[in-house]
C-alpha cells in the first residue's frame, strides 16, 4: 500500500473519503442547527453536549479538521496537476454538450465554500474556542448565568443581513458542490451501484435539502429576531 | 454544402501552430467528415497550399485513428461514431466549422491535427494482456466456462478502440475511461485473474507516469466515447487497484 495514495487513483480514493466524512459531518452539523428552530433549549443542550464532550473536541475536532484540510489542499493539488495534463486549451471546447456545469467547476463551488468557511470560523468557532480554552469557560452559560449561551449566540449572529446574504449565497455553492460530488465520492470509491437511480435520487435530495435547510435555519433567525 | 473550417495548422512537433481559415466548396451532405477533408485537401493541392495532414486508416469506426475535436467535440456533434462515421449532413451549408487535434499533453502534436497516441500503446503494454502457452497445447477457448452477463461486460469493455476521444473530452486529459476499460476487459475474464494484481497497479503507474490528469468523474468521456464505453469501468478499475495495493 507504500505507493498507494501517490497514485491517481489512491488520491481518488482519500478524496471520496474525506468527502464521505465531510458529507456525514454536514448531516449532524444541519440535525443540531435544525434544533435551534424546533427547540432553543435542545439546541442549548446539544450545543453543551458536542462543546464539552471529550471525544468531540479531543477527537471528532481533530479529525474534522484535517479532513477538511486535506479535502481543499488535495483538490487544489489535483487541480494543477489536471490543469497541467493539457497544456495547450481547445479554441472552441463545447462542455455543456457532454457534462453538467458542477462537474466542470468543482474548483470555483470548493473555492466558494472555502471562503464561507473562513468566515463561518471567524463567526463560530474561533470565538468558541476562545471562551473555552483562552477564557477557560467551560460552563457554556450567558454573562449573567441565566441559560446556555449558545441560542443567543445564533440569533445575534443573524441579525446582519449581509452576514445571512454571504451564508445563502454559500449554501448555494455548497448545493452545487454537492450535486456533482455526493455521486462522485461513490464512483471514485468504485461504487458501482450509485448508477441506480434510487441512489442517484437520494444524491440530489441530500445535495439540495441540506443547504436549502441551512438557508432555512439563517433566515428564520434573521426575521425572528 | 460550401462551409467555412477554422482548422489548426502546425507544420512540426516544434512549431507553434494556429488556427487557419478555409472555404470549401461542393460538399454532399452524404459524404463523410474525412471525405469532406479529402475534398479540401484535393482544392488546397489544385491552389498549390499544402494539405492538412490528418489521421485516418479504415474508415469504418474500428481502427480508432480518426482524431479531430470538431466544433468543440471529440468526433464532432454526433453521438456514437468516429470521425469517420460523421457526416456532413450534421452540418448546415454555411457553417463554420472548428477542427482542432486532440488536446493533452500526453497526446504531442506531430502536425496539423495528427498526435502521437503511443501513451496509449506504453499503458497497454504495461499489462494489456494475458500470458497464455501458444506451443502447440493451447487449451481451447470454449472449455472455460463464462457466464453470459461477465462475457457480454467484457465485450463492452473490449470494444474500445483506444481513439482517445476521452482523454481529448475530458477536461482533465485523464485516461482513465481508456485504462479501466483495458483493465475491465480482462477482470471480468477467468483467464484475466492470473496477473490481474499486476495488471493494474502496473498500467495505473504507466497512465501516471504518462502525465494524464485525473478523472473527477464528469461523465465526459462517456458521452463522447464513439464505442459507448461506461463509466462502470472506471469504477471498476479503481475497486482492482484497491484490491491490488490491498492484496500487495
Amino acid at each position: 500500500m507504500s505507493g498507494f495514495f501517490k497514485s491517481s487513483i489512491g488520491r481518488k480514493y482519500a478524496m471520496a473519503l474525506s468527502a464521505f466524512f465531510l458529507m456525514f459531518f454536514l448531516l449532524q452539523h444541519f440535525a443540531i442547527n435544525i434544533l435551534s428552530v424546533i427547540s432553543p433549549d435542545a439546541f442549548n443542550e446539544a450545543s453543551h453536549f458536542m462543546g464539552t464532550f471529550w471525544a468531540v473536541q479531543y477527537v471528532l475536532q481533530p479529525v474534522l479538521i484535517f479532513g477538511v484540510i486535506y479535502h481543499f489542499v488535495m483538490g487544489f493539488i489535483l487541480e494543477a496537476k489536471n490543469r497541467s495534463a493539457r497544456v495547450k486549451t481547445y479554441a472552441k471546447n463545447n462542455g455543456a454538450a457532454n457534462s453538467s456545469w458542477m462537474s466542470r467547476n468543482m474548483i470555483y463551488s470548493g473555492l466558494a465554500i472555502l471562503a464561507f468557511l473562513v468566515l463561518h470560523f471567524i463567526d463560530f468557532w474561533i470565538p468558541e474556542i476562545n471562551t473555552k480554552f483562552i477564557d477557560g469557560d467551560m460552563t457554556g452559560l450567558l454573562p449573567n448565568g441565566e441559560g446556555f449561551r449558545y441560542y443567543e449566540e445564533l440569533a445575534h449572529k443573524f441579525e446582519n443581513p449581509l452576514r445571512v446574504g454571504a451564508y445563502v449565497i454559500a449554501f448555494i455553492f455548497l448545493s452545487l458542490h454537492l450535486m456533482h460530488g455526493f455521486s462522485s465520492a461513490f464512483q471514485s470509491a468504485g461504487a458501482s451501484s450509485m448508477r441506480k437511480e434510487k441512489l442517484q435520487l437520494f444524491a440530489k435530495v441530500y445535495s439540495i435539502a441540506i443547504p436549502l435547510g441551512f438557508i432555512f435555519i439563517a433566515l428564520f433567525h434573521h426575521f425572528n429576531h | 454544402m460550401n462551409l467555412t473550417l477554422k482548422i489548426w495548422r502546425q507544420t512540426d512537433a516544434n512549431d507553434k501552430g494556429k488556427m487557419v481559415d478555409y472555404k470549401v466548396t461542393e460538399i454532399s451532405e452524404h459524404m463523410s467528415f474525412l471525405e469532406m477533408m479529402d475534398v479540401l485537401n484535393e482544392q488546397l493541392i489544385n491552389k498549390g497550399v499544402e494539405p492538412i495532414a490528418f489521421d485516418h486508416d479504415c474508415r469504418e469506426g474500428i481502427c480508432g485513428m480518426c482524431s479531430m475535436y470538431i466544433n468543440g467535440e471529440a468526433h464532432g456533434p454526433d453521438r456514437g461514431v468516429t470521425t469517420c462515421q460523421l457526416h456532413m449532413r450534421m452540418f448546415k451549408d454555411g457553417d463554420t466549422i472548428t477542427i482542432e487535434p486532440f488536446r493533452a499533453k500526453a497526446f504531442p502534436v506531430i502536425k496539423d491535427l495528427v498526435v502521437d497516441r503511443s501513451a496509449f500503446d506504453r499503458i497497454q503494454h504495461a499489462g494489456g494482456y494475458i500470458s497464455v502457452n501458444t506451443s502447440g497445447n493451447t487449451q481451447d477457448a470454449n472449455a472455460t466456462l463464462i457466464s453470459k452477463h461477465a462475457a457480454d461486460e467484457a465485450m463492452d469493455a473490449a470494444t474500445c478502440i483506444g481513439c482517445g476521444a476521452c482523454v481529448a473530452s475530458c477536461k482533465n486529459a485523464s485516461a482513465m475511461l481508456f485504462v479501466g476499460a483495458k483493465v475491465s476487459q480482462y477482470a471480468l475474464l477467468p483467464q484475466g485473474q492470473v496477473e490481474a494484481v499486476d495488471r493494474v497497479k502496473n498500467m495505473v503507474a504507466q497512465m501516471d507516469l504518462e502525465g494524464f490528469g485525473n478523472c473527477t468523474n464528469t461523465g465526459a468521456c462517456e458521452v463522447e466515447c464513439p464505442k459507448g464505453i461506461s463509466l462502470e469501468n472506471i469504477a471498476r478499475m479503481n475497486r482492482e487497484f484497491l484490491s491490488a495495493n490491498v492484496k500487495g
